[in-house]
């Protein structure tokens, strides 16, 4: 699966500009589903028909990642730039963007006076430098949105890249639909637009499906890096399942389905409390009249930075997981 | 000009029937179907004369901001809340009128001798604030307004030359600007020009009248932010005046489609009309609301760019208004179900 991820994770796809990355993906899905379409928000949906009247389910992974937008082009050719979805200053300065052209860009910053040397740098006072010798010359305008670049790095057991959140649920939604050979059930594989700037995408893919259940592939955060956050999730101790989060607690049937599974096969699992933050389960969830809703997470050090890192057991555990739930009766 | 009427119409989110009126009376022989729906918004239809099924929807908001009454003291004076987006800063001094009978009143401010310098120094909360409607007493002021009356500034129209100066422009240039579009019609495809209600609150109106039309795509016109006087730093104006139609590409409530922005933009070099893109991030549109309604509505803003939104006195340019009314209606005509991968 090594070779799926950093194929996803390396692909360029901020919010709102998913082309590039719904065609990979839809490569990587060819022949896997009965039917495969792209709806009006750019959600790429890709059914599996099952044989037995089971439910409808849908499992969600959003291809979008975090990004910035340009704002303004000045007259020597910096731009100003603002944040597509929750990035964090802190990761900014130094860093390098990529626009959907090839353009790169370095991100500099005004003048930091000695009393401002120990705060974050605001995003107001940092600036992208593309090379460019005056404005004629800058090869991006105003609008156009840059995703971080930082290569996949594997060290084995863990791996490293941006934006794992969310294209290691991709990852795990693709290689389920490889797995998954037989199934009871009407499965839609949901590969969403616009969860960073606020679950748009599960939004309208939701309301187009009118699943039975609904599951988002997601990361969440972990409390066991060196004076962490409290929070019981380890990376490398199984697949998370989704108790609560910011704004969703989970259909209790949906985590009952969730952790029996795990047991009945005997694979590692987690539960988990996320205290900030949700998933697309929360659009689903309160979808036309309401889905029993939950989430498989995939524990993620280091969410929204260019170095997000994940344990390569967690991620095949994750797949093994929602193929055995979907090969039997779901009962909630 | 009907932009006049409409600036000079009381129409605060939730009360927006004196702005209804007035663009039912201008559009009554245009359209072929039109009702108001159970939460106030003005849909009408102009049917298409292409064959393919291809429902396009147009939005403008009829509200504006404004306050409302919410307590009525002993002596006569009256407390107040914003609805919408209210700047503290601009509600000193300035006339107002109340409610069904239009009340005049005023926000009153402590003459300059009586303030020390502490008081000229400071921003005075909108809570701190009264209107002042001449009553001696509370049962005095009763008779004339109502705790939940509506409170609305009171600013003339005038025409500067160049530009115009007038209240409530963010939206009710864009209802002047889709007015003009349903006047040029019929289009290839069923047009559905809707003015809707509570855009200032939160979107409200726009919610549900996507809903019921279901529309293939959206397009939502505004009055928007200008900020182009000039700066120390060379950051983004926001939009400038007189630089044509400002486009959004994203702001803090949508992305916009961007297949529509293509279409804009390749309309308005085709003709040679100017266009702006609108700084990105800012604000928010119907277009929120719109994009996301059952399996999702590929959706734009486009909007004549305005001086001091959310005040009672704004300015924006004529070619601005002409331009924006002309690259939407041109775009219009080059929009085909193909235009989305229909």
């Amino acid at each position: 699966m090594k070779e799926l991820i950093k194929k996803l994770v390396e692909t360029y796809g901020p919010s709102g500009n998913e082309d590039k990355i719904r065609q990979v993906i839809q490569e990587e899905i060819a022949g896997l589903a009965d039917e495969v379409r792209t709806d009006a928000l750019g959600n790429l949906i890709a059914r599996k028909r099952g044989q037995n009247g089971g439910k409808r389910v849908m499992l969600a992974a959003h291809m979008d990642e975090i990004g910035v937008i340009v704002t303004h082009v000045d007259e020597k050719g910096f731009l100003r730039f603002g944040a597509v979805g929750g990035v964090w200053p802190h990761t900014l300065l130094g860093g390098r963007v990529v626009f959907a052209n090839g353009t790169v860009g370095v991100i500099g910053t005004e003048k930091v006076e000695d009393e401002e040397r120990n705060k974050v740098i605001p995003l107001e006072k940092l600036f992208i430098d593309v090379g460019a010798v005056d404005k004629t010359s800058v090869p991006v305008q105003i609008g156009d949105v840059a995703g971080f670049s930082r290569p996949f790095a594997d060290m084995g057991k863990r791996l490293v890249a941006k934006a794992f959140d969310d294209r290691i649920g991709c990852a795990v939604l693709i290689q389920t639909m490889r797995d998954l050979k037989k199934t009871p059930h009407d499965v839609y594989f949901v590969f969403s637009v616009q969860e960073e700037v606020g679950l748009r995408g599960a939004m309208t893919s939701a309301y187009g499906i009118e699943p039975e259940m609904g599951l988002s592939v997601d990361v969440t955060l972990t409390g066991d890096t060196p004076e962490a956050q409290t929070m019981a999730v380890e990376l490398g101790k199984g697949p998370a399942i989704k108790v609560k989060d910011g704004r969703m607690l989970a259909h209790p049937g949906v985590k009952r389905l969730l952790v029996e599974t795990a047991e009945a096969i005997g694979i590692p699992y987690q539960l988990e409390v996320l205290e900030r933050g949700t998933t697309d389960a929360t659009a689903i969830q309160v979808s036309r009249e309401g889905v029993p809703a939950g989430c498989v997470s995939i524990p993620c050090r280091y969410v929204h930075t260019p170095s997000e890192m994940v344990d390569y057991d967690d991620v095949t555990n994750a797949v093994k997981l929602l193929v055995a739930m979907l090969e039997k009766p779901i009962i909630l | 000009m009907i932009l006049q009427q409409l600036s000079e119409a009381f129409g605060v989110s939730g009360y927006e029937d004196a702005v209804r009126q007035i663009i039912f009376d201008a559009i009554r022989n245009d359209v072929d179907e039109y009702r108001v729906d159970s939460i106030g918004n003005l849909i009408t239809l102009k049917r298409g004369t292409g064959e393919a099924p291809f429902k396009v929807m147009v939005t403008a908001h009829m509200d504006e901001i404004g306050l409302m009454i919410t307590h009525i003291e002993d002596n006569g004076q009256l407390r107040f809340a914003p609805v919408g987006g209210i700047d503290d800063r601009i509600l000193l001094s300035k006339t107002v009128c109340i409610g069904d009978k239009k009340i005049p009143g005023i926000i009153g401010v402590k003459p300059i001798h009586l303030q020390d310098d502490k008081e000229q120094e400071q921003v005075i909360k909108g809570d701190k604030l009264t209107i002042d409607i001449g009553a001696t007493s509370k049962a005095e002021a009763e008779q004339l307004v109502k705790v939940g009356d509506y409170v609305a500034f009171t600013t003339s129209f005038a025409d500067l030359g160049p530009t115009v100066k007038g209240k409530a422009f963010d939206d009710r240039a864009g209802c002047a600007v889709l007015i003009e579009i349903i006047k040029a019609g019929p289009y290839p495809f069923d047009l559905y020009g809707v003015f809707t209600v509570q855009e200032e609150v939160g979107l409200r109106g726009a919610q549900v009248a996507a809903y019921a039309i279901e529309p293939d795509v959206a397009f939502v016109l505004e009055g928007t932010i200008c900020d182009d006087m000039p700066k120390k730093k060379d950051v983004s104006p926001t939009t400038e005046l007189g630089r044509g139609p400002a486009i959004t590409i994203m702001d803090r409530t949508f992305i916009a489609d961007r297949r529509l922005v293509k279409l804009l933009v390749d309309t308005a070099t085709e003709l040679g009309i100017p266009y702006q893109f609108k700084q990105p991030l800012m604000g928010g549109t119907d277009a929120g609301a719109i994009h996301t309604t059952r399996t999702g509505v590929p959706s734009v803003t486009v909007a004549v760019p305005s001086r001091y939104i959310h005040s009672p006195v704004c300015l924006l340019s004529k070619s601005d208004f002409e331009n924006t009314a002309r690259l939407m209606q041109e775009a219009l005509r080059r929009l085909t179900p193909a235009t989305i991968g229909k």
